[in-house]
């Protein structure tokens, strides 16, 4: 239990290349050997190449294990959601369509809901996540907020996140622009915000960039 | 499981927050009793432990005295019926025919062994069901599945699978017709 007490995961949305190696590494985890549980996101895929892994933000009120029927969603004493217990998930897929961030994984085949559990043989020892152990940009990093705040002066974590009447604590934090607004990311709100970063491309490709699209 | 309305060491231990973020004395009892976090759900109240023995001790009682009291007292109701099965001369010496006996049962196997002798059997092995075939001049009943092989005179098991008795068929000769009078349980 100590290990995780200082150490926290920080995601970094504006330093991801896409590179899909997190991918790769999340399928050597020993907890789900084979099964990657990270899924690369990208923004706005008609503008931008911008990606976002994802991974288990292990919620402090999980909405999966919430809607879980069969009480097969636990979560550990230092806060990490962990894969529905084999035998009390009966497949429902409840979880997996509750989820407000997309990140249970329904694997059919086993009849079992998977999901990240923060690589919880290796963190709970105080070992880096597989994923933040070679993401090359550090989109995904594992460390403590000190080093954090040294390495990365020009953002913020955040993790409280706003989804309509919902609010989520989330052991995992975001990195924001540490000069924006808010502790608190409005998730169902930023939906209808226009997307941000398309002025560099309408100076570089004219008005007929923004056009063509609407 | 923790107790409610008690006060529980592991409420303060609580990770996990309620979707409302009220306080856990507000959630309904549910909630409590489907902890999220894994310490409170591992946990279990000696309380709790004993009533689940109690109750499921008391559970098998009540049942095992239903049953005796059932041994007991529910042979009583109405005699089984009286119903004709076949006319004496229809079948000669060693012939067989099915009958059911009472109305809707399981067909049952009449076969005359003599002249005036008649023994009628459920017609369902006792092993799995099929149905057995008269060998009558071997004195037996086969049943083709798995070579089981029954008495003919008593209905008892003698060779293969099966381990119980045929059930037989009381039967009663009156004036040239063969009477179905009852159902005798199989024995072992």
């Amino acid at each position: 239990m100590p290990a995780l007490e200082n150490l926290e995961f920080f995601i970094d949305p504006g330093r991801c290349i896409g590179c899909q190696a997190c991918i790769q590494a999340c399928t050597e985890c020993d907890t789900h050997k084979g099964q990657s549980m990270i899924q690369l996101d990208y923004m706005d895929r008609a503008h931008s190449t911008q990606t976002l892994p994802v991974i288990c933000m292990h919620c402090d009120s999980p909405t999966c294990a919430e809607v879980c029927p069969a009480d097969a969603i636990k979560r550990t004493e230092d806060g990490v959601v962990q894969t529905a217990r084999k035998p009390r998930c009966i497949a429902c897929n409840n979880c997996v369509l509750a989820c407000p961030f997309g990140v249970p994984k329904m694997n059919t085949r086993m009849a079992l809901m998977m999901k990240c559990d923060m690589c919880y043989d290796r963190t709970s020892v105080g070992l880096k996540p597989m994923c933040a152990s070679v993401c090359p940009s550090q989109a995904l990093a594992f460390g403590t907020r000190e080093e954090m705040a040294k390495l990365r002066p020009n953002a913020r974590p955040v993790n409280t996140f706003q989804f309509g009447a919902q609010t989520l604590r989330t052991k995992v934090n975001l990195m924001v622009p540490r000069e924006s607004p808010g502790e608190t990311v409005d998730v169902t709100a930023a939906i209808y915000e226009p997307a941000i970063g398309h002025d560099l491309l309408k100076e570089v490709f004219g008005d007929g960039f923004q056009k063509g699209d609407a | 499981m923790s107790q409610p309305g008690t006060e529980n060491p592991r409420d303060v231990e609580r990770l996990t927050v309620p979707p409302d973020r009220r306080s856990v004395a507000e959630q309904p009892k549910w909630r409590r009793d489907f902890p999220i976090d894994f310490a409170e759900d591992d946990y279990t109240a000696r309380r709790d432990l004993v009533k689940f023995i109690v109750l499921t001790s008391a559970a098998l009682v009540v049942g095992q005295g239903w049953l005796v009291l059932k041994a007991l007292f529910g042979k009583g109701g109405a005699a089984p019926p009286v119903l004709p099965v076949a006319e004496v001369d229809e079948l000669p010496v060693g012939g067989a025919k099915t009958f059911t006996y009472p109305e809707g049962s399981t067909p049952r196997l009449l076969v005359r062994t003599g002249p005036e002798a008649f023994v009628a059997y459920d017609q369902q092995c006792t092993h799995l069901l099929c149905p057995v075939v008269p060998a009558v001049e071997q004195g037996r009943l086969h049943c083709p599945c798995h070579n089981g092989w029954f008495d003919l005179a008593t209905g008892r098991p003698i060779a293969g699978p099966p381990r119980r008795a045929l059930p037989r068929i009381r039967l009663e000769v009156r004036e040239r017709t063969v009477y179905a009078t009852g159902v005798e349980d199989s024995a072992t």
